[in-house]
């Protein structure tokens, strides 16, 4: 993958076939201490704890169409190469975290990429979920969360052309702030 | 500064307006492949386009946008399905955004199948 949020696009993807109702996605980084942390919560139907020793065996996968499941291997792999680690907890019934830490500066680190992008796409395309997006540095952070939106909107989809226009541009604004206008 | 006064007036338009968005039957779909193998092969930037060139064309109301899982010939991703009501579903391989502008046209608002992009004459 040649940006980290087209791993959170494909990963997240996961926690809507699991019939989650809520995804939340973090994203910390850290100048000061040369991290960056992505974790992918849902509330779906979760795992065993055999099921998720094999989900991170490339040759794994619940689909009958292919033979191969790369996504979460693919996402640990972009972790473990630059030092840092990987790690997902499951229970059966309760959900799926999955947690991928980076060294920043490291030389095979992959660049974040527009993680907007796949927040918006996640929430256009999947409009009965709840997304909580989280982004974090070292001067502060924002938050979006749909279940607020969707207070405001009374039964209005989120995937409302205006609405998803809304969500752009309210992504793209508090990005800006968080980063100091750059 | 988005603020969430700005989305009741939208909540307010789009409810006035809901007549004429309730869900239409006859709505053409353009499904896009997100599964691994079309995201590693560049389908999000042509999702991006598809819906870019329906809004720019007004025509969010006849087409739906959406995103699929794999099926199973990853070789030709980025894959697109468009279906439309009452005819034969056709499925374009190697997609770009640059072929995306001809699909929608041609293919969605004039009914001509691109038959080039297709994956019929992208098999050997």
């Amino acid at each position: 993958m040649r940006e980290l949020s087209l791993n959170v696009m494909d990963v997240a993807q996961n926690s809507v076939r699991a019939e989650a109702s809520l995804v939340t996605i973090t994203v910390e980084e850290s100048d000061k201490n040369d991290s960056l942390s992505i974790s992918i919560e849902d509330n779906g139907c979760g795992m065993t704890e055999e099921q998720v020793s094999q989900v991170i065996d490339p040759f794994f996968t619940t689909r009958t169409t292919r033979k191969v499941g790369l996504g979460v291997p693919l996402f640990k792999l972009s972790a473990e190469q630059t030092g840092g680690s990987f790690e997902i907890r499951s229970k059966l019934g309760e959900g799926t975290v999955t947690t991928a830490r980076y060294v920043k500066s490291h030389v095979d680190m992959t660049p974040l990429g527009d993680i907007n992008s796949t927040v918006e796409i996640l929430i256009r395309c999947n409009p009965q979920i709840d997304f909580v997006f989280t982004r974090t540095n070292d001067n502060g952070s924002f938050t979006l969360d749909t279940r607020e939106l969707r207070a405001v909107l009374e039964g209005v989809s989120l995937d409302t052309p205006d609405v998803t226009e809304w969500i752009r541009q309210y992504l793209e604004e508090q990005t800006q702030i968080l980063f100091g206008g750059a | 500064m988005k603020s969430l006064a700005e989305l009741q007036a939208i909540r307010d338009k789009a409810k006035a307006n809901l007549n004429l968005r309730k869900e239409n039957p006859n709505a053409a779909r353009v499904l896009v492949g997100m599964a691994t193998c079309g995201i590693a092969a560049g389908a999000r930037p042509v999702l991006n386009a598809f819906t870019e060139e329906i809004a720019k064309r007004g025509l969010q109301e006849d087409i739906t946008v959406t995103q699929t899982g794999c099926i199973g010939i990853c070789q030709y991703e980025p894959v697109v399905e468009v279906e439309i009501p009452g005819e034969e579903k056709v499925t374009y391989v190697k997609m770009t955004p640059e072929k995306v502008a001809r699909v929608v046209n041609d293919h969605l608002v004039n009914r001509n199948v691109v038959t080039e992009y297709t994956i019929g004459a992208n098999t050997k």
